[in-house]
This record gives structure tokens, C-alpha cells and sequence, in this order.
């Protein structure tokens, strides 16, 4: 009878290892709510391309102090952000499915500093982090999917050798 | 109104908007914000190899591979439907320092100058596609986060660790494009 909790507790510890964005929900529902998170995206996308956070002329100007751009869209990001998981946490605000809202802690490690310059010098290159690229590839730069693929590849070279990189 | 939207966003406009995926996300379904885990999510699926790091149950994250996808279609819509075709304004110090590289078209938001099919060919965009790419994915997992799941997510729920990682994200960007980036566009 045990065996199946265990399992699953588990499975959340290798999915949520190295990862912030984790799906903390016990519940499973059929496939379909999931178009949920496809509008998110959705809005997501239209919000990144329209303040040109995708562009890769924006990234080479933040690089260079050349524009506030990024960093007001960043900063004001994070401040209401920052606001509503204080609101969430303190009046407890539970999900539409009356579950607890768990925030991920996430420990420091030394790949935070090494994985985390590895990551800047290919933003400053592709002009993308993971989100834009999507976005790109959704606005027509269809060359962007090869820069997917290869990004696809780092991080599975990252599990292969996962082990024997230092934490 | 149709026309104000077809401008680029202020930072102010789009910033908040960002910020407020976040609680939607967790009250929607208790998930965090992030994209960059999408990329493991789709090892796990299509090339596990036996590797330990994606034995997962990875439709538990399916919800994360519907997110990106919108992700996608957003990008699709807003330069569809929601766009105008003026140029895109660039500061005029960093356009004189591209026109020295012949970087010249800045119609798109990707630079055709650089990212484009036959480009795949040479050295150069070897290096920033190809390269570029791997760097992306390599390192946004080393550090367990990209600029949604560390810089918005992690620090809109105040972890040190995203702090460090956002700070480090920054320094390597600003190492590339001051010091080594004007070597590659070079070539």
C-alpha cells in the first residue's frame, strides 16, 4: 500500500531538483485543463514580443547600459511579483482548488554562480533566454528553432554529466 | 487603441504584467513560473537515455510544455495581428557599433544580419546559434533556473539563490557583449 506514496514523492524530487518552476499540485485532472497554462503562455508570448524582450537588440543594449528598458521590465516584474506572494502568504490565499499555494525554497549551490555566468554568456549571444526563444521561433526567425534544438542539447549534456559537475 | 497597442510596450506596462503571471500561476494551479525547465521536460520525454536526471514522470510537468507552446503562439500572434512595420528603434551608439560589423537591417527584432538560415554556414553563426544555444540550455540547468524560474519567480519569492543566480546571469551577459562578443562579430 505504501509503495505508490513513496514512489511519487520520489518522482517530485528528481522533477523539482536543479528547477524552480515545479508543479507542486497533488491533484491530476484530465489532459484538457492544461489549456490553462496554454493562455497563460499565450499571453505570456504576446507580452514578452510587444515590450521586445525578445529582441535581440534590446538584450546587447541592457549588456551595455545603453537603455533602461530591460531592467524597468525586470524590476517592476519582480516588485509586483514580490507583492503578491507576500499577499498570498500572509492572508494564506489558497488555489481555485482550495489547495495550500506552496513557494519552492530553493538552497544556494555553486552552480547557481557557474551555471548562472555559463547561461548570461549565451543570452548575450542568442539575444535570448529560454522564453524569448519560443517567442522568436512564434514571430517568424524560424532559424531560432535550431538555436532551440541546441539549447535542448545543453541541457540534456547538463543531465549526462550532472554527477561529476561541482554543486 | 489598436494603434497604441501596435507600439512597443513601456517597461512599465509590460513589467506588472509579467509580474502578475506569477500569482496567476500559482493560484491557478499551484505551479511556479518558469520556462527553462520546459527543455528537460522535453529530454525526459524524447531522450531519457537511462540518465538518472530524467527519470521522472514528466507529464506530472506537461502543464510547463502547454506553457511554452503558448509561449510560441503568443510570439506568433503579437507579430501577426498586433505588430507595425516600422523598424525597430535601437540606441544610436550600439547601431553605429553594429554598422561597423555590417550589421545594418534592424527591421526585425532577431537581426536577419545574423540569424538566418544560410548564416548556419559560416563560422559566426556556428557560434551564436549553435553555440549560443547550447550555452542557453546548459546553463540556465546548472544554475536550476532561467530569468522567469530565478530572476521573476525566485526573486518575487525573495530566495537568496535566485538573487546570486540573477547577478551572475547579468555578469556573464555583460563579459560576452563588452568583451568577447565583438571578437565573434568579427569574423
Amino acid at each position: 500500500m505504501n509503495q505508490p506514496i513513496i514512489e511519487t514523492n520520489t518522482d517530485f524530487e528528481t522533477r523539482s531538483l536543479d528547477a524552480v518552476c515545479v508543479n507542486s499540485s497533488e491533484l491530476s485532472h484530465p489532459w484538457w485543463f492544461n489549456l490553462k497554462y496554454l493562455a497563460a503562455g499565450i499571453l505570456f508570448g504576446i507580452i514578452l514580443t510587444k515590450a521586445e524582450v525578445i529582441s535581440w537588440f534590446r538584450i546587447q543594449e541592457m549588456f551595455r547600459l545603453q537603455s533602461f528598458h530591460m531592467f524597468g521590465v525586470i524590476g517592476s516584474a519582480v516588485a509586483v511579483g514580490a507583492l503578491s506572494v507576500f499577499l498570498i502568504k500572509k492572508f494564506n490565499i489558497k488555489t481555485i482548488y482550495g489547495e495550500e499555494v506552496d513557494l519552492p525554497e530553493r538552497p544556494f549551490n555553486k552552480g547557481q554562480i557557474i551555471g548562472g555566468l555559463v547561461f548570461g554568456f549565451g543570452w548575450a549571444m542568442t539575444g535570448a533566454c529560454p522564453g524569448p526563444l519560443f517567442a522568436q521561433i512564434g514571430t517568424g526567425a524560424t532559424v531560432v528553432i535550431i538555436t532551440l534544438v541546441s539549447a535542448i542539447a545543453g541541457t540534456w549534456v547538463y543531465g549526462l554529466l550532472r554527477d561529476k559537475l561541482p554543486h | 487603441m489598436l494603434k497604441w497597442i501596435q507600439q512597443p510596450w513601456p517597461w512599465y506596462v509590460a513589467g506588472p504584467l509579467i509580474g502578475l503571471l506569477v500569482p496567476v500561476l500559482l493560484l491557478i494551479g499551484n505551479k511556479s513560473l518558469g520556462i527553462s525547465s520546459s527543455l528537460r521536460h522535453i529530454c525526459a520525454a524524447c531522450l531519457p537515455a537511462g540518465i538518472p536526471f530524467f527519470k521522472y514522470n514528466w507529464k506530472k510537468e506537461a502543464w510547463n510544455l502547454f506553457f511554452v507552446a503558448g509561449v510560441m503562439g503568443g510570439g506568433y500572434l503579437a507579430a501577426t495581428f498586433l505588430s507595425h512595420s516600422n523598424p525597430v528603434i535601437v540606441n544610436e551608439k550600439l547601431l553605429k557599433e553594429l554598422q561597423g560589423y555590417g550589421i545594418t537591417n534592424h527591421d526585425s527584432l532577431v537581426p536577419t544580419d545574423l540569424f538566418n538560415w544560410p548564416a548556419l554556414l559560416t563560422l559566426k553563426g556556428l557560434i551564436l546559434m549553435v553555440a549560443g544555444g547550447f550555452l542557453v540550455g546548459f546553463g540556465t540547468r546548472y544554475a536550476g533556473g532561467c530569468t522567469s524560474g530565478h530572476s521573476i519567480m525566485g526573486m518575487s519569492n525573495l530566495q537568496l539563490s535566485s538573487l546570486i543566480a540573477t547577478t551572475c546571469f547579468m555578469a556573464g551577459g555583460f563579459i560576452m557583449a563588452n568583451l568577447i562578443l565583438p571578437l565573434i562579430l568579427q569574423l
